[in-house]
């Protein structure tokens, strides 16, 4: 095209070519606007027609994968449940040998971190640690999701009565904050006697629930109205069925946000739990019990108290952090930005 | 905003009693007798017991028992500890100490939370933002008894800027150390809900206009953007109380504090049940109360909420 701003439209410079009769017009079209070939819209507007569309999940991975902070928070979070699972892999030290001719002493050889007011091996008792706060976390994540899982479902799709009782039920227990519920329940005789690592997990599932059953609902409600649930009810899927197969799936992203966030919170729950003296038993070796018994020689030895506080912090935070970026992945709005 | 106020009003009725009735069914319908404990595990005399019962109205039924730990529990009339003192003159005590020790906490968090949230809200992506963003994880993550720890070392042993622990009267020159402990986590949470929520409003529409009407920037910020910010900011302070109310309890054994946390610790400890009950369900109303008051200002932040 030699010239820009009179080029003409692609029939009319054609016409002139074949005879005609009457008054033709001679005036080429002027045209203000660069023809399509020579801006950049089409590379902007192309599509690969081979290529596959990815689905949402599939879309939202490949924005996780991106992410340093997602990078950062699952290599740890792989690195503690390792620790968590295989401690023996990490040392060989027994956490429970204390001799106390050791008591509070700095590194030695074979002993990087020192030794406890008792005279246990602080790096062994770390290691060991993991798995009690691990096992916490993750088994009342998956409690509260059950069960705030279905009863927000439930709320948010049915509505009407059963949402109005459970939305008050969620009211009640909302009333009662998680650390206070869980002291009147853990300082019962019945508690007090046969504490273990499942009597918390249940206590943390009891009060915690209600908060997933909230964000669940929410959810739920934002997608039951959507066209393809209506589209999917009206082929003929049964009102269930149309829960199951389409509401939920898509209700789920802000569901593994929360759950991501809380599993650190459970974790922070359990330890000040233990470390008020009613959470884990003293016989179990884990980061909340070993920060509690540290206490009383902080003044003195800061160390003992330091690197199991460090190990559950690092451990929480990558929690925190995977649900950060698990929230930016998975947000649609904040996906064109 | 009178039916408003009404409605909440209406409302916050079942939740108190649900609440009371939960944890009242929690201590006294599980198994385990709280009279028992009482004595320690050891057998009690016939006499002994049957006049305890009476006292905590063990002998009448479920829901008579209810009813009088509610009339009780309204007219304040909490028992008796083991020491000996009633439990209403021990939370009397108790309770100012910890007030003060919530002010502070809660005015740390909203002044100094609003104002570092508004300000990475403004500047996404920058420097200050990206940096404060990764130290209110940091400080989500570290729990509250740790954070007391390293503030009582550091400000209090090594630099000596403070009395690592409180003095008795709990004077308020005291608390400030600890109620930052306290208000620490929730100043990371007000900071990151006030940052998102600035960044939001930052692209509205009314704030657009508002800038192209001429405002200066200040105005628009003050008015426009932070006053609509606030909203759920609002919201979370009232929720936060009672995340407040279970750190008061960490915070106060760790910096040796008289206020009710530690009343609830040393209950806790000797296992005095009905004093446990009595001050949880005290708290339970107060923090009840306080988000009823949570829900009227938000009516009068955001008018919209009236009507809905």
């Amino acid at each position: 095209m030699p010239d820009t701003q009179h080029t003409t439209v692609p029939g009319a410079s054609e016409a002139p070519s074949t005879p005609r009769t009457g008054k033709i017009s001679k005036r080429r079209i002027e045209h203000f606007v660069a023809p399509l070939e020579e801006t950049p819209l089409q590379a902007v507007d192309s599509v690969r027609e081979d290529s596959e569309p990815l689905g949402f999940w599939a879309e939202s991975w490949r924005n996780l994968r991106r992410q340093p902070l997602f990078i950062v928070s699952s290599v740890l979070i792989v690195l503690v449940i390792l620790v968590a699972a295989f401690p023996q892999w990490f040392t060989s030290v027994d956490p429970r040998s204390c001799p106390l001719e050791f008591a509070r002493m700095g590194p030695q050889p074979g002993h990087p971190l020192g030794f406890t007011y008792q005279g246990c091996d602080i790096f062994a008792r770390v290691i060991y640690g993991a798995q009690s706060s691990v096992v916490v976390g993750l088994f009342t994540t998956i409690g509260v999701v059950l069960i705030g899982g279905v009863m927000g479902a439930l709320a948010g799709y049915y509505g009407g009565w059963l949402d109005a009782v459970l939305a008050r039920l969620g009211d009640i227990f909302f009333a009662l904050p998680l650390i206070l519920g869980a002291i009147v329940i853990m300082q019962l005789p019945a508690f007090r006697e046969s504490r273990s690592v499942w009597t918390v997990v249940m206590t943390l599932v009891i009060f915690g629930w209600p908060q997933v059953a909230r964000i669940t609902r929410g959810a739920v409600i934002e997608a039951r109205n959507a066209d393809y649930v209506t589209a999917a009810r009206s082929l003929g899927l049964s009102k269930f069925g149309a829960l199951v197969r389409h509401v939920l799936p898509n209700s789920l992203a802000p569901v593994i946000v929360v759950a991501s966030i809380s599993l650190g919170t459970y974790i922070v729950a359990e330890a000040t739990l233990s470390f008020l003296g009613i959470g884990l038993p003293a016989s179990v070796v884990s980061w909340g019990n070993d920060i509690s018994s540290a206490q009383i020689s902080v003044r003195n030895d800061p160390h003992i108290l330091f690197w199991p506080a460090l190990a559950l912090s690092i451990t929480v935070l990558s929690f925190i952090m995977l649900g950060d970026a698990l929230r930016d992945a998975l947000d649609p709005k904040s996906r064109k930005a | 905003m009178l039916m408003y106020m009404l409605r909440r009003l209406l409302q916050m009725l079942p939740v108190f009693f649900g609440a009371t009735l939960l944890v009242y069914f929690l201590v006294f319908a599980t198994p385990g007798d709280p009279i028992a404990a009482l004595s320690g595990g050891k057998p009690m005399s016939p006499n002994v017991e049957a006049a305890l019962r009476a006292q905590y109205n063990l002998d009448q039924p479920f829901w008579i028992q209810y009813g009088l730990y509610l009339k009780n529990l309204l007219t304040l009339d909490l028992g008796v500890s083991f020491s000996g003192q009633p439990v209403a003159d021990e939370l009397a005590r108790a309770f100012p100490v910890t007030a003060r020790l919530a002010v502070l906490a809660l005015v740390f968090e909203t002044v100094f939370g609003v104002l570092f949230g508004l300000i990475a809200g403004l500047r996404r992506g920058r420097f200050f933002d990206s940096s404060v963003l990764v130290l209110s994880l940091v400080v989500i993550a570290v729990p509250t008894f740790v954070l007391g720890f390293i503030f009582q070392y550091v400000f209090g042993v090594e630099l000596g800027w403070a009395r690592p622990t409180v003095g008795s009267g709990a004077p308020w020159g005291d608390l400030i150390m600890p109620g930052v402990v306290l208000g620490l986590v929730s100043f990371a949470y007000v900071l990151r809900l006030t940052r998102t929520s600035v960044a939001e409003n930052m692209n509205a529409d009314f704030v657009r206009t508002a800038t192209a009407k001429g405002l200066s920037r200040s105005r628009v910020v003050r008015v426009h953007i932070l006053r609509n910010s606030l909203i759920p900011v609002v919201t979370f302070l009232g929720a936060d109380l009672g995340m407040l109310m279970g750190g008061a309890i960490v915070t106060e054994g760790v910096f040796n504090i008289p206020g009710v946390g530690s009343l609830l610790f040393d209950a806790i400890l000797k296992g005095e049940t009905p004093t446990v009950v009595a001050v949880v369900s005290v708290l339970v109303l107060v923090f009840v109360l306080a988000n009823l008051l949570v829900d009227l200002l938000y009516a009068l932040l955001d008018p919209r909420i009236r009507y809905a």
